[in-house]
């Protein structure tokens, strides 16, 4: 779509960013997109939409909860809203309206939260949401998105305004480079191999998908070749695929700007244990709140450098 | 002159004890359920179902109907007993509330339950829903109107003060709500819980077209939608006084009869009441 349109995406951009042209341009094709936000608009990106389409854009103010009760409404008579705010405000925040008004309803309710995860950055730990993925993958009938890099996103805003359902977008806040081949096309719930190798497996989730592939690059040079999945919806997870390479590789590293527990090392264990059981080491924050920092300092001291899943790599296939 | 014919509220009111019974025997039938809260809002529910909504129960996923979200879903017994009547699903459903497969949940179901327009049951997320599909209807350029009801304890609930305001910010001329005004929630009275009081002064300090009512007189509700329905640039908010088992002398006003079944006996003394 983004060649399609015109819209050339630069080789680092931020998802959030990515998002606010994907809407726009959504909104120019289709009338039924309208867009919410609870005072963050200039973050989320929001704004663009908001500027080209007055009368289909809500701000809510800041409140979360009415923002998600008031989507639920538009999307039962018939429109596709996109409600957006920061990660923290946009799950935990409004669980029980995501959980009753949205995942219950089975409503079309597209939530896509701009800053998650430790790049928030200086805000600290209040902003970071680490367990977003988490609490979202529990509700029934949601779907968890997480693109990889800001051409994904803007082809995941597409696919996700197509797909019939409530829908948790997570985006991010700093500018990331490219990480999947710009002619890569994106389908929900198909995870996308990056990288073929046969000796391990790294399984990545948004901008740690850049860092595997670094990291499988590393390897390289010492002689262990790490195949790469982009698992870019955590719900539906891309089970059969999981489960081939898996099998395949024999050993397992996940890689996520997320807690360990839940998110895609979570889900990724649980298909697993369950299937074929093989050694596995989860990369992501370990059971803790961030604080406030440089994403980049903060990924360091928290163990999301492609050096650290390098070194997972290394310690998974010593438990082959 | 009232607006409505001594004839036509004689008529309501005979609907309105059928209905009554109806939802005693739902409850009693079920074991467990909210006859208080249903008993309250049932005249509410009577005067929109039978006089005001343009719905149909032949097509009722009509896009140009009017929308009900009852938004403290507890009492959904009298809902149901209402689309019953009217014919949304048959009769015969009602008696298999609660029960495992029935379409009549024990909090209002969407997907199950046909001319349900929204699931709720988590108090105080019904106005903010309300509101979006009042904003569907005017994006859509649609004369529909939506309608909204709440509990007295539920407005305790911060969202509902979030969806007040965003309301009366948007205009929503096209949205009616209601607050059945019975006084009682679960732990006593809402005055003794955290009174809600004064709720008029609230409502219009809010932004919104504030009108007070007797909740179980008809033509005083009548009056007071029609006024709505005239009223340009402001949501009404009609506090619609109740009492809380109204029209069975031992349930009003009564706290343990929130949230349970009449028993055999009860239940024939009940009936024994409404049928006179
Ligand atoms: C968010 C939430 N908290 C608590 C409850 C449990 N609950 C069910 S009914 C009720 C009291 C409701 O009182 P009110 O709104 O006055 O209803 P009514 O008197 O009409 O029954 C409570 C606390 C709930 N359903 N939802
Ligand atoms: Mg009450």
């Amino acid at each position: 779509m983004a060649e399609k349109t015109g819209i050339i995406l630069p080789a680092e951009m931020a998802t959030r960013e990515a998002y606010g042209l994907a809407l726009r341009e959504l909104g120019r094709r289709r009338d039924k997109i309208v867009v919410l936000d609870a005072d963050l608009s200039q973050s989320t990106h929001t704004a663009l939409f908001a500027a080209e389409f007055p009368l289909r854009f809500f701000n809510l103010g800041i409140a979360e909860a009415d923002m998600i009760g008031t989507a639920a409404g538009l999307a039962a008579n018939g429109y596709v809203p996109f409600a957006s705010t920061f990660g923290v405000f946009a799950t935990g925040r409004v669980y029980d309206q995501i959980r009753n008004s949205v995942a219950y309803t089975r409503l079309n309710v597209k939530i896509a939260a701009s800053h998650t995860g430790l790049t928030v950055g200086e805000d600290g730990a209040s902003h970071q949401t680490l367990e977003d993925i988490a609490l979202m993958r529990v509700l029934p009938n949601m779907t968890v998105v997480v693109p990889a890099d800001a051409r994904q996103t803007f082809l995941a805003v597409e696919a996700v305004a197509n797909y019939e359902g409530p829908v948790y977008l997570r985006l991010g806040r700093p500018k990331i480079p490219r990480a999947v081949p710009p002619e890569m096309p994106f389908e929900l719930g198909k995870a996308q191999v990056l990288r073929e190798g046969s000796a391990l497996l790294l399984v990545a989730t948004g901008i740690m998908v850049g860092r595997a592939l670094q990291a499988a690059a590393m390897l390289d040079r010492e002689g262990l070749q790490a195949a790469v999945l982009n698992m870019h919806t955590i719900k539906p997870l891309d089970e059969d695929l999981l489960i081939a390479m898996a099998r395949k590789t024999g050993a397992v590293v996940t890689a996520e700007e997320h807690s360990i527990i839940g998110g895609l090392g979570g889900a990724v264990a649980e298909v697993l244990a369950e299937n074929c059981p093989r050694p596995l080491v989860r990369v992501g924050v370990k059971d803790t709140f961030g604080e406030s920092g440089s994403p980049e300092a903060l990924l360091q001291k928290y163990g999301l450098t492609a050096e650290d899943i390098a070194a997972a790599g290394k310690k998974a296939l010593r438990k082959k | 002159m009232p607006a409505i014919s001594a004839a036509a509220n004689e008529e309501l009111r005979l609907k309105a004890k059928k209905l009554r019974q109806d939802v005693l025997t739902m409850v009693h039938q079920a074991g467990s359920g909210h006859p208080g809260g249903a008993l309250s809002v049932l005249d509410i529910l009577v005067i929109l179902y039978y006089k005001v909504m343009r719905v149909d129960p032949h097509n009722y996923r009509d896009p140009q109907r009017d929308r009900l979200v009852l938004s403290k879903g507890h009492a959904c017994p009298a809902l149901y007993a209402v689309l019953a009547d009217k014919g949304f699903f048959p009769a015969r459903h009602l008696k298999t509330l609660r029960r495992l497969g029935s379409p009549l949940q024990g909090h209002p179901d969407m997907h199950k339950t046909p001319g349900v327009e929204m699931s709720t049951g988590s108090l105080g997320q019904g106005l903010s829903v309300a509101n979006g599909m009042a904003l569907a209807a005017r994006l859509d350029k649609s004369p529909r109107r939506v309608y909204a009801i709440m509990g007295d304890g539920e407005i305790q609930e911060g969202q509902i003060w979030e969806a007040a305001m965003t309301a009366a910010h948007y205009c929503l001329d096209n949205l009616t709500a209601f607050l059945d005004y019975n006084g009682l929630q679960i732990d006593g009275w809402t005055r003794d819980v955290k009174t809600l009081e004064p709720i008029v002064e609230k409502w219009r300090a809010f932004g919104w077209h504030t009108l007070e009512v007797d909740g179980h007189d008809y033509a005083s509700l009548l009056e007071a939608i029609r006024r709505a329905q005239v009223n340009k640039g402001a949501p009404t908010m009609i506090i619609a006084h109740t009492v809380k088992g109204k029209g069975v002398s031992f349930m009003e006003n009564q706290i343990n009869w929130h949230g349970r079944a009449p028993d055999a006996a009860e239940y024939a003394r009940a009936l024994k009441e409404l049928k006179n």
